[in-house]
Order: C-alpha cells, then structure tokens, then sequence
C-alpha cells in the first residue's frame, strides 16, 4: 500500500507547524500521513489562491519582509572550495559509518557515474565541465574531461563508454578511460530534445535492459505541459535510437535506479514551488508494468494533492501515487539502490535518496541522505535519515546531490556547492 | 566609434589580466572603472554600475564571462585570461564600490506604481532582497541603470541571456514587455 494517500480531514487547521522536517516511516495498514502533515496540507488548500495566482499582500501568503529572502534560490560558488574547508567534520552518519573527502577541487559536483576500473565521471550544472577522477599511486587526480558544455549535469558508464546529457542532447565517447587527459570530442547519439533551461539540466541512467533513461521536465514550475515533448521519462538504444517515453506527468526528476530485487525503477521527482511552506513534498514514485504511466504533474502532487490551478476537477486516483513522500521543496535529487558488502546487511538493497535542500521555504530542510528500505513486492517500508549536517543554522555549508557505490561497497557523495566528492564507509 | 571601443578594451584586457606582482589592483580595476564607473555608478549606455554588487554575484558574472556562458562584448574578452583567484580578488575589490547613485530626474510616478505591483506580483524582492540590495550570487537591482535592467530582462525572455541559475527565466515567462518597462523605470528610480 502506498505511503501517505488520504486526503486531510478539514478541522486540523489548529495547531499547524510549518516544520514537518524529515517524513515520518509509514506502515502497511496506516495511511503513513503525520497530522502535522494533514494540516499543512489543509493549510496550503486555504491559503495558495491567493498566492500562487500572484495577487498582491495575500492574506497569509509568503512574507513579504526580509524572511522572504530565504526563499530565494541558493548557487554555490563556480569556484571549488579548498579541501581543508570542506564541512566533513560536521556531517553525521550512523554508528560505525565514517565520511571522508574522496576528491576536492571537482567544481559543482553534481551526478556521479564510477566504472568498472574505479574511474569516477561527475557531471556539472554550472560550470560546462564534466571531471574524471582518478586514485593513482594513492593520490587522488581530478581532471576536466571535457569543457564547454551545456550543463552537462548527466553522466552514465556502461562498459567502457561513458553517456553524457546535456541540456537538448546526449552523447558518448566510447572506450573513455584510454581517452582521459586528451579532451576527447563526444560523438552525439541524439539531440531530439527540448532546449528549455528550466528543468533542462538532466539526469540519465542505464536500466538493466540496457536501454538510457533520459527525463525530460516540465519547462517551469507549474504549466500543463505538452507530454509528447517535456515532463516525462523516455528511454532509447545505446546508439540514441528506438527512443520511446515511459511514463509522463512527472515534473523535474534528477535521480533514479532499478531495485535489484523487483527490477522496477523508482525515480525521485521535485514537486511545485510557492504553494506553500510544508508542501506538496516530492515524491518517490516507482515506474511498475502494470501501474499507470501518469504520475499527477501538473494536477495532482504527491498522490493526494490536487493543484490549485491546475486540479479543479481533476481525480488523484487517475494517476499514479508515489510509493513515498520526501519532504516539501526538499530537493530530492540522486537516489541509488544499495547493492554491496560493505554496509550491514539491513542497508542491501535498501535506497540512498540526496536531498540538495530546499529554496522555496524560511526553515530550511534536507541537505542529507534519507535511507529508504522496502517491502518484497516493491512498497517502501521505511524512511529515516542516514545522512544528515549539510544544513546548519538554516544555512548550507554544502549541497548534496548524488551518490555511487564503489567497488568496494562505499559510498560516494557528491556536494555541488563545494565542488568535492565525499565516501562513506564502513567498518565494524 | 566600435573599433575605437574594442582596441580600448584590448589595452584594458591587457591591464585586468596583469599578473597580480607588475600590477596594483588599482591598476587593475581601473579599466573596469572606466565603463562601469569610478564611484559605483556607470553613465555609460547600458554598461551595468557596480556599484553595491554583491560579490559572490560579481564572481558568478566575472565567471561566466570567462567560460563564455553570458555573452556581452567586451567582458567576455576581458575575462579570458583570468585566473580563479582574479576573479575572486576582483570581484572582493569591486564590491566594496559604494551603492550607484539614483537620481530623480525624468521619474514617472505612474510608471512606478506600475512598475510596483509588477515587481510584487513577480516577487523580485522574494530573491533580490525586500530593499533590492541582492545577495549572495543574487545581484542588486536598486539604482540600477534603466536601460541596463531593461535589455537583461528582454535577453532574459528571448533566452539570450541564461542566467547561471535559471531562475530568472521562471521570472520572466509571465511578464510582458511592458512590466518589463515597468520594473526596470521602478529600479533605475529606487529609493
């Protein structure tokens, strides 16, 4: 049963928070939905028609004083920070876990793809570059691969090549690990995409039907979009044909992964801005062969949700539910199945989900890793913080995005406003 | 007029990018100062004053003028031989520049109310500060040149210009020309 579907009760409006911070687990049988969250969303379902329509002094609207200022978006620096002022020291994990810095100077780390050999390739939003990491002789060598790009924030190995999305177009360079060093030219495979910077900058992932997963978001934040050409997931051969759209209706997804036991993909997807503080959250949402290929945006968020503009009338149950809520504006970006030794045994198979952090909200939440485990037939089971520090004071001293398994069974994290690669390890 | 403009930002690139030992920073802002102004405010068509600025916004710009990922002549030119630490170092320099200088002169009050409710309903404050002082890599608007507000915001919409975070092409999607007009007479006439 899917987390957090029953709509708010009216009358809950008393007592709201506006901090539900990190989502509670659910179990099965439960709606999973914490009262604190059933207000905000009652509170949101009050208050938005006003605001989002973009009236002026909206009663109860956003502020419209200096806190309205925390609501702007937050960029690092082009320029990566020095390793000895990376924030590791205030990151926290679990007991018997450490987080170290894998790599610095790898200006805005963003999606992260490691080979067979151990090379990491870690993908840009800001800066055009995409950086090859190596460890050779025990030091740790960062290199721009390549430059001059467009928000190549997409980066994907599959034996021996590497695939990179750019913001209308994907490309690859083959056998790239004989290349590193000497600024190889990719050979583009297909750039039948959109060319809208909103939501443009893209994830992409190989699924274990050897297809490339490429998400396409919705140009802006809330807009009906036209579905045979944005807010959707398409998959295509490795050579960039037989390209086909999988699932629509999802905004802006920047993570996904196939769980190694059902096979089926979960992607993560950011909800719409400037409803409200709390909400609607980001989403979980899990692609099955039988479920259905819509999953709400614009006019059902997070399963129960209906838009203010775009939802009159419109059914949640038409559309596919998440299998979890994420936390509102928390920026759920990189997400990937646990699959090594390393860890204990209660991490195999379970999900790191990245929370980049949210913008559109005065209290500030994610900046960390949530762990997510679930039920044999594919239904999360539960949702918990694993990593968190990032977030201090209501102030980001780092921004995470993305993680990777190594070989060995560690964990990469890759932090976007620093520019650094952290690992996180484990030992009894 | 054009040449005589490029051969003069020649000298200057060669002036800016001088290695920080044979250089002074004075010397090496001046040919910055030169467009953008001496005391913060430019007089300058279209030149942006930098006065104010905030300076991690004055790094982001410096940036991407370098990698070539905001396009204006002769910026893109200037900043091609800057290392990271000159951009950081000029930028630290220009942002102590005192706030530009507004002046009343040729204020439209209906133009400004106009351009009031335009600014609130598209939240520019949300982002740019209530005061529009910017922030962070958030530039300041306030006092700024109209004519310079004015073609961001149309190069905003037309795409030319990107932004090195989208998000003033979210803004600009549902403004018109006119709050355009509107917004940037507000700005230019801050007080």
């Amino acid at each position: 049963m899917p987390l957090y579907l029953t709509n708010p009760a009216p009358g809950q409006i008393g007592g709201c928070q506006n901090n539900p911070s990190v989502v509670p687990s659910g179990k099965p049988g439960e709606d999973g939905m914490s009262s604190i969250r059933k207000c905000a969303v009652f509170v949101c379902a009050a208050l938005w028609t006003s605001t989002v329509l973009g009236q002026q002094t909206p009663v109860g609207g956003p502020p419209q004083n200096q806190a309205a200022t925390k609501l702007g978006p937050i960029v690092g620096s082009p320029i990566p920070v020095s390793a000895d002022k990376l924030p590791v020291a205030k990151l926290k994990v679990p007991a018997g876990f450490k987080v170290e810095v894998y790599a610095s100077g790898v200006a805005n780390a963003r999606s992260l793809a490691v080979s067979d050999k151990g090379t990491v390739f870690v993908g840009s939003r800001l800066v055009g570059a995409v950086h090859a990491i190596r460890i050779k002789d025990g030091k740790t060598e960062v290199k721009p691969l390549v430059s001059g790009l467009q928000r190549p924030n997409g980066v994907a190995f599959h034996k021996g090549t590497l695939y990179i999305a750019e913001i209308s177009r994907i490309s690859r360079i083959d056998n790239v690990e004989d290349k590193l060093g000497t600024a190889p030219k990719p050979t583009v495979i297909n750039e039948q995409f959109p060319k809208d910077e909103q939501h443009g900058w893209k994830f992409i992932g190989i699924g274990p039907d050897e297809k490339l997963y490429v998400p396409v978001g919705a140009p802006g934040n809330v807009l009906v979009p036209d579905y045979k050409t944005h807010a959707h997931i398409r998959r295509m051969n490795l050579d960039g044909s037989g390209m086909e759209i999988i699932a629509e209706g999802q905004r802006n997804s920047v993570g996904f992964d196939w769980n190694p036991v059902t096979k089926e993909m979960y992607f993560t997807d950011n909800g719409r801005d400037w409803v409200s503080e709390d909400g609607p959250e980001d989403e979980l949402n899990r692609v099955r062969a039988n479920g259905k290929k819509h999953f709400g945006f614009p006019y059902c968020h997070q399963g129960n949700f209906r838009d203010p503009e775009f939802g009159w009338g419109m059914n949640c149950a038409d559309y596919e539910p998440p299998v979890a809520l994420l936390g509102g504006h928390g920026a759920s970006l990189g997400m990937r199945f646990y699959t090594g030794s390393m860890f204990p045994a209660e991490y195999k198979d379970a999900a790191f989900i990245v929370r980049h952090g949210s913008w559109n909200r005065t209290n500030k939440i994610g900046g960390d890793i949530l762990l997510a485990k679930f039920n044999p037939d594919g239904t999360v089971k539960s949702l918990e913080p694993f990593l968190t520090g990032f977030l201090q004071d209501n102030t980001y001293v780092g921004r995470p995005v993305d993680v990777a398994q190594l070989a060995d069974g560690s964990l990469l994290l890759s932090d976007d406003f620093n520019g650094a690669v952290y690992r996180i390890s484990y030992a009894k | 007029m054009r040449n005589s403009f490029r051969a003069g930002a020649l000298v200057a690139l060669a002036l800016v990018a001088a290695p920080a030992l044979s250089a002074s920073l004075n010397e090496r802002l001046a040919p910055c100062l030169a467009c953008h102004g001496e005391k913060g405010t430019s007089v300058m068509p279209e030149v942006p004053s930098l006065g104010g600025q905030p300076a991690p916004y004055m790094l982001v710009q410096l940036f991407a003028f370098r990698e070539k990922q905001r396009l204006a002549d002769p910026m893109n030119d200037l900043a091609q031989e800057l290392t990271n630490d000159d951009l950081m170092v000029i930028s630290e320099a220009l942002a102590k520049l005192p706030p530009p200088v507004v002046s009343g002169k040729g204020a439209d009050a209906a133009k400004i109310e106009k351009g009031r409710v335009a600014a609130q309903k598209h939240r520019c404050g949300f982002c740019h500060n209530p005061d529009m002082s910017g922030h962070d890599q958030i530039g300041r608007i306030a006092g700024q040149r109209e004519d310079y507000l004015l073609k961001a915001l149309r190069e905003y919409k037309s795409g030319k210009r990107a932004g090195f975070d989208p998000a003033m092409l979210e803004v600009v999607r549902d403004m018109s020309d006119e709050d355009f007009v509107n917004v940037a007479h507000l700005l230019a006439h801050w007080n």
